[in-house]
């Protein structure tokens, strides 16, 4: 009896622990938007922050309100992601499409295989990757260039994201359609894809996420730029660059304007995945009534 | 789940004509293996002065002295493999126990609320984790962890002269950022351990956690570890968030106190700066060498995670 005892406080025992460390886990989550909330507010409540480029450290005079913005930043972040987006979306659903339709096919499992290395890259390597490509023959850091290295992260996640919300789709509206004498392609991309489009609108959403984010892919390609442009083909500015160097300047207003950066960058990137989610629920709901 | 038709009529001649959708997608989707085989192709060219000028000694070499042309990438990869590895011991007892939770305990509510929690883990971006440990954890960690562990283990040269900023640091951001695709992938393995092996257990009078520690999880054991090859790959690739918090400096710590470098932050850094053509083709070396070694620990993780649950998502 004795004995059961132990075994039965063991138990507990680790399931409480189990649960504790289950609490410390969630603990930075917590402290990185707390932080981030806190420290980038004092910056984001002024319209300045919006509508203004940035400008020099005002160190040690600074004005009761700073006039430094970012919203050259935010122009250029949504122009790269916007562009990657175009390249990476209707090629990474075609590839998602294939790999559903013809999972059996000889280029499949490379395919997947090569998807799933691809999504474990290291962006810092796409980055030198795009720089050699698209920046040296033009000698010149472009927002082309940024926006390739960010397609070629997002790939990957969207075929994969494509892929999954295409299978499950039942087998019997494809052979319907198929018994109706439809040809393949219509059969795969009228019939089937309008039926998974939550699913895929949510992998696309997930990789336009995971774009807005990154910085290593940027560094050597569209590099960073002080003013507000809208044309790709100059260095351009984006809101990780903002915040990965002025975090590391010796200057409290700067470092004021990166954490404003930084908080526009969570808010974003919190919003497209809480989006993407109700997306696929919709999406799991409606595979449901097929 | 649905697989393709096979509409190949059973009996007689193929007589339909080719299937050219196929064709077409087919080489759309030929472009992630193509941009994977393009990549290394280019790093692999663009490094070729230095591969031809320092041949192996480049990975045993300690010295960066851009002025002298004298390069060696064995601090980065130490930098590299130690903040890894640290991140690894930090991070897997956490991400598996709340794996744990997720698959097998826990009201739908609760669940899902953790589940949630640990997903907006994985979409903060680096360099959000990056400002976060520069101002906030890399401090902390010092003051509460750092001097006191080495003013107790003062006989302890590898626990000695803490820094803010330092392997050490690094490990602990890391550890935060490789949890959600430790804990997502092990859930998932976890979960697909047959619930015959669970009752079985229990019908012969295990508790809980012996049927967690003796069944469950011994069953699951070679999907957790891809799970943490799997995470171990995205900590050797991980760029924005170690640079600002390693110290940035070049040389093979006596601590894991002190500062020190990894392969990608020195790109990170110095990469826009290098002038010359073997100095850049140094650089370019290191990114290869990183994207080597997490192409191999990539494709190791996938296959073990694939054996025990059939298609685990990489991108979970």
């Amino acid at each position: 009896m004795n004995r059961n005892l132990r075994r039965g406080y063991t138990s507990s025992f680790s399931l409480g622990l189990m649960y504790l460390l289950t609490v410390l886990a969630l603990i930075p989550l917590g402290l990185v938007l707390w932080f981030t909330i806190t420290q980038g507010f004092p910056s984001v409540i002024h319209s300045e922050f919006f509508l203004n480029v940035e400008r020099p450290a005002c160190e040690p005079t600074c004005p009761a309100v700073s006039q430094a913005g970012v919203a050259h930043a935010i122009v250029g972040t949504g122009i790269l992601v916007g562009l990657a987006s175009l390249m990476a979306v209707p090629i990474g659903i075609l590839g998602g499409v294939f790999l559903a339709e013809y999972s059996k096919a000889r280029w499949a499992g490379w395919v997947r295989l090569a998807s799933d290395v691809l999504v474990g890259t290291p962006s810092i390597a796409i980055g030198l990757f795009a720089y050699t490509f698209f920046v040296v023959p033009f000698h010149h850091f472009s927002g082309y260039a940024g926006a390739i290295a960010l397609a070629i992260l997002m790939l990957p996640i969207v075929i994969r994201t494509t892929e999954g919300a295409v299978l499950l789709i039942p087998n019997g509206l494809r052979e319907s359609g198929l018994a109706l004498g439809l040809a393949r392609w219509r059969v795969a991309l009228q019939l089937i894809l309008p039926g998974a489009a939550p699913g895929v609108i949510t992998g696309a959403l997930l990789a336009v996420a995971r774009a807005s984010g990154e910085t290593a892919p940027l560094l050597f390609t569209s590099f960073g730029n002080p003013i507000l442009v809208t044309n790709p083909n100059i260095a351009m500015q984006a809101l990780p660059l903002t915040v990965f160097r002025y975090a590391l300047l010796p200057y409290k207003s700067l470092q004021a304007q990166a954490w404003g950066a930084a908080l526009v960058l969570v808010v974003l990137v919190l919003a497209i995945n809480l989006m993407s989610r109700w997306v696929l629920r919709r999406q799991i709901r409606l595979a449901g009534q097929l | 789940m649905a697989a393709a038709v096979e509409t190949r009529v059973i009996t007689g001649r193929d007589s339909r004509p080719p299937d050219r959708f196929k064709s077409v997608v087919g080489v759309v989707a030929a472009t992630a293996p193509a941009v994977l085989v393009l990549i290394i192709l280019v790093l692999l060219q663009q490094a070729w002065p230095a591969i031809k000028q320092f041949g192996a000694g480049f990975l045993t070499g300690t010295d960066w002295n851009p002025v002298t042309n004298s390069f060696g990438a064995l601090p980065a990869i130490f930098g590299t493999v130690s903040t890894s590895f640290m991140a690894l011991v930090f991070a897997v007892p956490v991400g598996v126990a709340v794996a744990v939770v997720l698959a097998e305990q826990g009201q739908g509510t609760i669940r899902g609320i953790i589940g949630t929690g640990i997903e907006l883990l994985a979409a903060i971006p680096s360099v959000v984790y990056g400002i976060w440990a520069l101002y906030v954890l890399a401090p902390w960690a010092y003051l509460h962890l750092e001097v006191p562990i080495s003013k107790h283990a003062i006989a302890i040269g590898w626990l000695a002269d803490p820094a803010v900023r330092s392997l050490f640091s690094a490990a602990l951001v890391l550890a935060i950022m490789i949890l959600p695709t430790l804990t997502a992938i092990s859930r998932d393995v976890i979960k697909a351990v047959p619930r015959g092996l669970k009752e079985n257990a229990v019908a012969l009078g295990a508790t809980w956690w012996e049927t967690m520690w003796k069944v469950i999880l011994p069953t699951a054991r070679p999907g957790i570890i891809g799970a943490t090859i799997l995470a171990l790959g995205r900590a050797l690739g991980e760029t924005i968030a170690v640079t600002m918090v390693i110290g940035n400096n070049y040389q093979i710590p006596h601590s894991i106190f002190q500062p020190a470098y990894t392969l990608a932050s020195v790109i990170a850094n110095e990469f826009n700066e290098a002038t010359g053509r073997i100095y850049t083709a140094a650089l370019v070396e290191l990114g290869l060498v990183l994207i080597l070694v997490t192409l191999v620990v990539n494709i190791v993780a996938l296959l073990l995670v694939r054996s025990v649950s059939g298609d685990a998502r990489a991108n979970a």
